[in-house]
């Protein structure tokens, strides 16, 4: 796709094959047509799909059902992609797909957001269309999906039937439409054994039509941004940096907030930590830390939650190979008295701390950016953990949304929390307000309001600032978060956003 | 990456060892005893490097012009060498190449990783990221690891690296289970299991849609086997909802888990015997009436301690299934427990990501001296682990037909490994190696094709 910005030259930003054609409403975004666009409409066209995209990740973040997702999209849509003249949705729908493309290409953790967001957005767009437009789409799409005969149906209308069942849907008659389509272009519904598969095919019913659209549009993208990329670094970067560069750069801050991959302010030591996870830490961290210095050992999921964030609240690296170090290898130690093996203990102990420098300290030093591919890791969002789906044996995750009820309740009543507040909070995991609910915690903890959770490390700075008083003073983001506009990435990192308050911009 | 507790004690306990001026040391004592010079040995004599080869090649070893021949250096390889060194992204040109590294390193573990879009040993030279080639991933086995030490909160018999008769079974499960699965659901049939070596079964699928799923597909597959979720601190872990089972889940319910779970799960770790035991299954029921019942009833009888777990079952089960009326919750709650104490646990990372290693089958396990044998899924419950050839057996097999020499045998065939190198050979490589060809036709025509209509290239 090509942009002619007002006055500056062409910026290229897609393969501009096919032109002609009447735009259907929704697109892949793979043929496109070369549009004017003011250097404001650019960035503004952005910041209103981000708005939209915001709105998704609030709603996945709260556990929202797919269903509820479809409708909150619609609604976001509405509020914030409309123009003044109909007619030019098409074009801000894609401006500003295009800008934010180029704004998320640039690191993994970027594209896999922003692909998650775009997916779920066009989900539910496609989903709102109506089946005849549905259909003519696939067509215009070259998807050529052709629903099964009634023959065999038949054949497979028992496992159907038991799928549906287990689904707690209605068990589907002859008159239900199926697509049998490979497995492998329905990785959603195959997670959530959605489907009936037969030797590797899927039996999509008509209603899950969106995923294998869906499907394709995730492939398309995610290879698309991946050229992105590499386009953005070898040329693009460059030859905009006085124009285009700054915007875009900005725009992806802007989702991120803080990514807390530097320590904001000082580094704490190995001998305060105990005292800061009982009294700074948020509840997931703080499970974590006790139960690793109970137990002596965390899997990897739980490893990695609360490594990052121990190297985000600014445990330095050495540090943090002797917090793990010393952790795990008394569990080593242990069990080796156990096997009653005194003459070898000096040796053992040697082995043990090499054996941890090989096999967890490559991975430390990893998270650190000292091995592998050297990218420094950043602390894990309330998102990425609310999200995750931690196993059996794992103590990572998000208590108020992978504790079960008792537990969870009898974490909250161990801090001393009121019958009262406990009952708070339980109520709002009960609505799957997970963040909500922790900033609940929070307030009750430490007798002052808080911004809003958005981040562990964010609890952990809040918490350090009420508890060493002047609490309010250095509070620049809170509602405001997002300041308007073209500006090169602050240098301070802006404080998280409170979800869903973009300000509009002035005038 | 779990560390292995038990490796720091055992691999100081080495005895010391013949020199090398001996090709065939005498086998000591204890038949479980690994040693270096018998690895060298091994890797010798024993170890199958053409095989392998041939596996991972995929036809790309042949003649036929759709060849891609720098398609086996692509491979990457990690070796573990004694004390711990580890070797990352080796890569091999050929078979002989491969065999003289690993004979000369002698690596104590054998891992085999992705195949890359550039060779692994000269990645660095890729590194630039603007660069058209940045290394990464282009293929690589659908892979599944089931360990043992992921059944700890249900097993009673032993815990951590240990494993015994008793909990084996499970194993044999996951094997019948994912197996069945991969075939009947997802289509495959080029499947290998393959012993860990020491408490658990790996799984590689070498077919060709197999091995080009992407990192997500691949994510897909394993949460298909997800059925026991629920950290620690989540007391349930199996929730079944609905009216029905998915059809995968049914199926793997009647043709295995129920019957795992009442002839030996039930009975081998002796689930309602003691009141810990039972108090854990009860906790999975979420009704307190039933609870408390079974609880009263359960403290205040005992019947003979044979048939103690599975007449209580039946008890349980009598009443959860009388439960019907309060709801599907209740009714569900039998299969829960059959599924929460039988299903396959899966190591999901492993899975997941392409460019995860996994060890090569035929390994010898360090602490067990077990080699990492094929274990044939239509015949797993045979399987017996503590039977699995070691290192001194087999140097002992080679030593003894030695002297009574005089017939034209390979080595391997004169060992009980003859068995499990059969096995691989026709079993496995002799089917896929028609798949492979048919394969390299396809997709030779295929390029053809493309080259012909090649568009210009755009983004």
């Amino acid at each position: 796709m090509e942009f002619k910005v007002a006055g500056g030259r062409r910026t290229s930003f897609g393969d501009a094959s096919d032109v002609g054609g009447v735009q259907s409403r929704l697109s892949f975004y793979s043929n496109s047509s070369d549009v004017d666009v003011s250097l404001e409409d650019f960035e503004q066209f952005a910041m209103d799909r981000l708005r939209v995209l915001k709105g998704i990740e609030e709603g996945r973040t709260r556990g929202r059902k797919a269903e509820e997702i479809d409708a909150l999209v619609v609604d976001l849509w509405r509020k914030h992609m409309r123009t003044p003249n109909a007619a030019d949705i098409a074009t801000k729908d894609m401006v500003s797909h295009f800008v934010l493309r180029l704004a998320y290409c640039r690191t993994e953790e970027l594209r896999r957001w922003f692909l998650a967001m775009e997916s779920a957005l066009f989900r539910a767009r496609f989903r709102a269309e109506s089946p005849e437009s549905q259909r003519k789409f696939m067509e215009d799409q070259k998807l050529p999906y052709k629903a099964i005969s009634s023959t065999e149906f038949e054949s497979v209308k028992e496992k159907l039937g038991q799928v549906a069942r287990s689904l707690n849907q209605p068990v589907p008659t002859a008159d239900n439409t199926f697509y049998k389509v490979p497995f492998e272009e329905v990785p959603e519904l195959v997670s959530a054994r959605r489907v009936y598969l037969q030797r590797g095919f899927a039996f999509v019913p008509r209603d899950q039509l969106a995923s294998i659209v869906v499907g394709q549009f995730r492939a398309r993208l995610s290879k698309a941004l991946a050229l992105t990329n590499r386009l953005w670094t070898s040329t693009i970067a460059v030859e905009e940096k006085d124009r285009l560069t700054p915007i875009v750069e900005a725009l992806s801050m802007r989702y991120l907030g803080a990514d807390y991959s530097q320590p904001s302010k000082g580094f704490v030591g190995l001998q305060d930590l105990d005292n800061l996870a009982k009294n700074s830490f948020p509840l997931c961290m703080r499970h974590l830390f006790f139960n690793l210095r109970h137990e002596h050992h965390l899997k990897f999921g739980g490893r990695q939650q609360l490594g990052l964030f121990l190297k985000g609240i600014g445990l330095k690296l050495e540090d943090a190979l002797n917090f793990w170090r010393s952790e795990f290898t008394v569990k080593l130690i242990r069990r080796l008295y156990i096997l009653n093996l005194p003459r070898w203990l000096v040796e053992v102990v040697q082995m043990t701390t090499e054996k941890f420098d090989k096999e967890y300290g490559y991975s430390i030093r990893h998270n650190f950016g000292k091995e592998g591919k050297r990218v420094d890791y950043t602390p894990y969002s309330c998102m990425k953990i609310i999200t995750s789906t931690p196993g059996v044996g794992d103590h990572h995750g998000c208590p108020y949304r992978h504790f079960s009820q008792e537990n969870l309740r009898s974490v909250l009543e161990d801090q001393q929390l009121s019958s009262r507040t406990v009952d708070a909070v339980m109520e709002k995991v009960r609505n799957r307000h997970y963040q909500l609910a922790c900033a609940t915690t929070f307030e009750a903890i430490h007798g002052c309001p808080s911004d809003g959770i958005n981040h562990p490390n964010q609890y952990f700075e809040q918490s350090r600032r009420a508890l060493q008083g002047g609490g309010q003073a250095e509070n620049t983001s809170s509602s405001n978060g997002l300041q308007s506009v073209p500006l090169p990435a602050h240098h301070d990192p802006p404080h998280p956003v409170e979800r869903g308050t973009l300000p509009i911009p002035g005038p | 990456m779990e560390v292995d507790e038990g490796s720091a004690a055992t691999s100081t306990a080495g005895q010391p060892m013949e020199v090398d001026g001996n090709p065939n040391p005498a086998p000591p004592a204890q038949q479980n005893e690994f040693s270096p010079d018998y690895l060298k040995l091994y890797y010798g004599r024993l170890f199958p490097y053409a095989d392998m080869h041939k596996w991972l090649s995929y036809g790309h070893d042949g003649k036929h012009t759709g060849c891609d021949a720098s398609f086996f250096s692509r491979r990457e390889f990690s070796f573990t060498l004694e004390h711990d060194i580890y070797l990352r992204y080796l890569s091999f040109h050929d078979a002989s190449t491969m065999e003289a590294a690993i004979r000369e390193k002698c690596p104590y573990k054998i891992d085999i990783g992705a195949v890359y879009n550039v060779d692994p040993s000269k990645r660095t030279a890729y590194s630039n990221v603007g660069g058209d080639k940045v290394f990464s991933p282009a293929e690589r086995e659908l892979v599944f690891d089931v360990d043992m030490t992921d059944y700890d909160d249900i097993r009673s018999c032993c815990s951590g690296a240990d494993i015994c008769l008793s909990c084996w079974p499970l194993m044999t499960v996951a094997i019948k289970v994912i197996d069945t699965a991969l075939r009947d659901d997802f289509g495959f049939e080029h499947i290998l299991w393959v012993y860990s070596g020491r408490r658990g079964v790996h799984c590689w699928v070498c077919d060709p849609r197999a091995r080009r799923l992407t990192n997500e597909q691949r994510s897909s597959i394993a949460d298909y086997f997800r059925v026991c979720k629920g950290s620690e601190m989540n007391g349930k872990k199996v929730a079944l909802t609905g009216p029905a089972l998915h059809p995968s889940l049914l199926r793997a319910y009647t043709e295995v888990l129920k019957q795992y779970f009442e002839e030996k799960i039930l009975l081998n770790q002796s689930l309602l015997a003691s009141e810990q035991n039972f108090g854990k299954v009860l906790d999975m029921v979420p009704d307190e009436s039933v609870r408390s019942q079974m609880r009263n009833k359960w403290h205040s009888s005992l019947p003979s301690k044979d048939e103690v777990n599975s007449k209580r079952w039946k008890q349980l089960k009598q009443l959860l299934e009388q439960g019907k009326s309060k709801g599907q919750v209740l009714r569900r709650c039998v299969e829960e427990i059959v599924f929460a104490y039988t299903y396959p646990r899966l190591d999901m990372e492993v899975s997941k990501h392409m460019n995860h290693l996994l060890k090569a089958p035929f390994c010898v396990h360090p602490k067990t001296g077990r080699v990492c044998v094929p274990i044939d899924p239509n015949n797993c419950e045979a399987f017996n682990p503590m039977q699995v050839p070691t290192l001194p057996q087999l140097m002992d097999e080679l030593n003894r037909d030695d002297t009574a020499s005089g017939q034209k045998q390979k080595d391997w065939e004169r060992t009980s490994l003859a068995s499990s190198i059969q096995y691989f050979k026709q079993s496995f490589l002799d089917p896929l190696a028609r798949t492979n060809k048919a394969e390299l036709e396809s997709s030779h025509r295929a390029k053809l094709q493309e080259m012909a209509s090649r568009p210009s290239l755009n983004w």
